[in-house]
């Protein structure tokens, strides 16, 4: 008998399942959800990332999973630690969209959803970990589900389309 | 605003204040409007982290129509009025006199621009109540709308909190129509000022800051 659970990450938060479990968080919107795992091992760690760079927090104790640069560094270390292999190690990654398309409100937060995007890719480089796949970018919010046994990440939208990748 | 858990039960009670000034002066224009009486709620401050927010409000995958817009001038900040997309439907179709109405049909532009009409509204006699109280200059930048995940809408409101730390100040008023309940409104309007803007409104009022 299975006994699998779906472990559910908030804004901001990150974590790691190991097969028959699944992760998942719901309602993306300029936030990027960042998935790397470990396809042999069955391994995989989830964030729910909103801001590109700790360069912009303001003081304080920086948390790991809310800015790109930091979550995907800690992310790998979570799935290694977990039993990911460095060097199999790959991602998929969704989110980043503009969710309010026709205002001039925000200034250069209207951007933050592309620039989430930019800057995860940017740190996936950096730890030489490949995007298979991705679903950024639009206008619409997406809650997003990975199963480390298959690979599949799940991706649903609020007009109830799914997508797998 | 270094912590906002250095907030005191006073300066609770002022931002709680704030949501009935202004949701207060917004639920009258929507009355005038719809010539029907709408109720209020006592306003709600809550301090969380960003993902228990989402949870009190429903879960981050529910579905809503909100109409955003961003407050400009001395106390900056974001605010969102939000409903469940069927009342949305029927504002809409209120508004323009049209019963067909769907935000799925072709007439689905003009509906917009009356949903965000009624935001406009409804935002703007928010902000007037809550710039006369406190004196300070506050004006709302144009509407934009989405329906939506209110998880994927709300967040971009959290984006400059979420640079000083992990919580969020959410001062949520909902309103109601509980005469008509086969026709209810169940709208909320969230007010989320940027951090530095809580000291300014708490000196504002002849109060400490922070």
């Amino acid at each position: 008998m299975s006994t699998a659970q779906a472990v559910k990450i908030g804004i901001a938060e990150m974590e790691v399942v190991i097969a028959p479990n699944v992760i998942r968080t719901c309602g993306l919107g300029s936030c990027v959800g960042v998935v790397i795992y470990d396809a042999g091992k069955a391994v995989a760690g989830m964030a729910h990332v909103m801001l590109p760079h700790s360069s912009m927090a303001r003081g304080g104790v920086i948390n790991a999973a809310k800015y790109a640069d930091t979550a995907v560094e800690a992310l790998v270390q979570l799935v290694i630690a977990a039993g990911g292999r460095k060097g199999m190690l790959k991602a998929k990654l969704a989110g980043g969209a503009q969710m309010f398309s026709f205002s001039t409100a925000g200034g250069d937060m209207m951007r933050i959803g592309a620039r989430n995007v930019e800057e995860v890719k940017r740190q996936l480089e950096r730890f030489h970990i490949p995007v298979v796949a991705e679903d950024v970018g639009g206008h619409s919010g997406r809650t997003i589900e990975f199963n480390p046994q298959t690979g599949v990440l799940s991706i649903r939208t609020a007009a109830q389309e799914i997508k797998e990748i | 605003m270094d912590d906002i858990r250095n907030l005191t039960g006073m300066h609770i009670d002022i931002l709680r204040e704030i949501g009935n000034i202004g949701a207060g002066n917004a639920a009258t224009a929507l009355s005038t409007l719809l010539n029907k009486k709408i109720e209020m709620a006592v306003p709600r401050v809550q301090i969380a982290t960003f993902a228990e927010m989402m949870e009190s409000i429903g879960g981050p995958e529910q579905v809503v129509a909100c109409v955003y817009l961003r407050i400009e001038g001395e106390a900056p900040g974001n605010m969102f009025f939000v409903l469940p997309p069927e009342q949305a439907e029927r504002f809409v179709r209120r508004m323009i006199g049209d019963d067909s109405f769907s935000f799925q049909g072709e007439a689905h532009e003009l509906g917009c621009s009356a949903l965000q009409e009624l935001g406009n509204i409804l935002a703007g006699s928010y902000l007037s109540a809550l710039a006369d109280f406190t004196q300070l200059n506050l004006h709302p930048s144009v509407p934009a709308l989405a329906i939506d995940m209110i998880g994927a809408v709300l967040s971009f409101g959290l984006l400059e909190l979420s640079r000083v730390g992990d919580y969020a100040i959410l001062i949520d008023t909902a309103i109601y129509d509980e005469r008509r309940p086969d026709e209810s409104i169940n709208g909320h309007f969230f007010l989320l000022p940027d951090p530095e803007s809580f000291s300014t409104i708490f000196r504002a009022l002849g109060v400490d800051g922070l």
